[in-house]
């Protein structure tokens, strides 16, 4: 009796075992087969290596590039999204959010036209790194502060 | 001595009893002083000003939403395997103290996302999977009181959990899978260096011990609950056939 107990036991957990196996399985395939679906944006390697068709609407995300950050009438506004390979300019008219800014990361969607992204919506994206303002500037007067590696927007 | 023995809902009953007290007063307590430590005596982030406050009550409940669900896997597999129904009626109680956290989570993040991000929400792979993890919960919940029996209702509810870890664990590692999305990698972990300050990191620190210890509260209290349900009923049945 004891035995047959035991056997059915057993079985229990085979049977549990396979199941995990092909439920990481399914979602493993599911999850390669979708990677582009999946994933939020494009980089700016990317839709220069394949530029969208015209007309088609995307997210493009990287840092904003240093130097490249131009504002015009009201709140028009252009600049460069790179990844440190290449780089796509944007423009923009609307309200940025608070995090926005040179050399921090950036989502922007919209539609290429003649190689811009001419974009209707900005994010912005947060890195994991979390400072205290006091310390920031404190750095910044002694000439010492190195910004941090900001984020993961290009890899 | 096997761990097994407080599998015995005598056994369980007893151990809990004494426990459940401290639970709920050191949790709250930790709580409370690290809410009130965060919000009042840290700084303001350098690029975040006081909305960074948020993540005294984001991280935690964001961590406990999914390793909820987990603790109900693994008291669902001991179910499947042992067959001790205390085990089943502990993932049965935990499942509403999850969804509150995932809640909870929910809410702050889009407080935050919203001036941060420049966005309520967004179809990011770990929102999403993090919002499917949401949904697994409620359909959770309601497959337990749609089912008469109580061991068909634990059978088919462990199953339910076996496949919903998916998206816990998802929404744990979606950041390190589809590096292109929109939320930031984990601010805490045990290898990597640290990329939260001292400041902000000790009362994060407190905070989450406080939500961990409040959640074990809940989940012992509840448990001991279902448990004298079950008795009832059982007294209840017996009653009937006399």
């Amino acid at each position: 009796m004891a035995g047959l107990k035991n056997l059915r036991k057993r079985r229990r957990v085979q049977i549990i075992v396979a199941a995990f196996v092909a439920l990481a399985l399914a979602t493993g395939l599911i999850g390669y087969a979708m990677k582009d679906g999946i994933n939020f944006f494009r980089s700016p390697s990317e839709v220069v290596a394949a530029p969208p068709p015209e007309g088609e609407v995307f997210r493009i995300g990287g840092l904003v590039e240093p130097g490249s950050l131009v504002r015009g009438e009201g709140t028009q506004i252009r600049f460069s999204v790179t990844d440190g390979g290449a780089s796509v300019p944007v423009t923009y008219d609307g309200i940025l959010p608070d995090l926005f800014g040179e050399g921090e990361g950036v989502v922007a969607q919209g539609r290429l036209v003649n190689g811009t992204v001419q974009a209707f919506e900005i994010l912005a994206k947060h890195d994991e790194t979390y400072m205290p303002r006091e310390v920031i500037d404190a750095l910044k007067e002694q000439g010492v502060y190195v910004a941090p590696d900001a984020g993961d927007g290009g890899s | 001595m096997s761990i097994w023995e407080y599998a015995n809902p005598k056994k369980f009953m007893a151990t809990t009893a004494p426990a459940v007290p401290w639970l709920f007063a050191l949790g709250i307590g930790a709580i409370v002083v690290a809410l009130v430590w965060g919000f009042f005596f840290t700084p303001a982030d350098y690029r975040q000003g006081a909305t960074v406050k948020i993540i005294y009550l984001h991280v935690p409940s964001a961590m406990l939403a999914i390793n909820a669900w987990l603790m109900m896997l693994v008291a669902s597999l001991i179910w499947l395997v042992r067959r001790h129904h205390v085990s089943a009626l502990a993932a049965k109680a935990a499942a509403p103290v999850g969804i509150t956290m995932t809640l909870i989570a929910l809410m702050t993040g889009a407080i935050w996302g919203q001036p941060m991000w420049g966005t309520w929400w967004v179809w990011d792979p770990r929102l999403t999977s993090f919002l499917i993890l949401f949904l697994f919960y409620l359909g959770y919940v309601a497959l337990w009181s749609a089912i008469e029996d109580p061991d068909t209702a634990a059978d088919l509810t462990s199953i339910l959990c076996i496949v919903g870890s998916v998206f816990a664990v998802l929404s744990r590692y979606a950041v390190n899978f589809w590096t292109q999305g929109l939320h930031q990698g984990a601010s805490l972990s045990l290898d990597a260096k640290e990329n939260v300050a001292d400041v902000f990191y000790q009362p994060l620190l407190l905070a989450i011990a406080g939500f961990i210890l409040l959640f074990l509260a809940l989940v012992l209290l509840r448990t001991r609950t279902e448990i004298r349900w079950r008795r009832v009923r059982a007294l209840d049945l017996r009653a009937r056939r006399d």
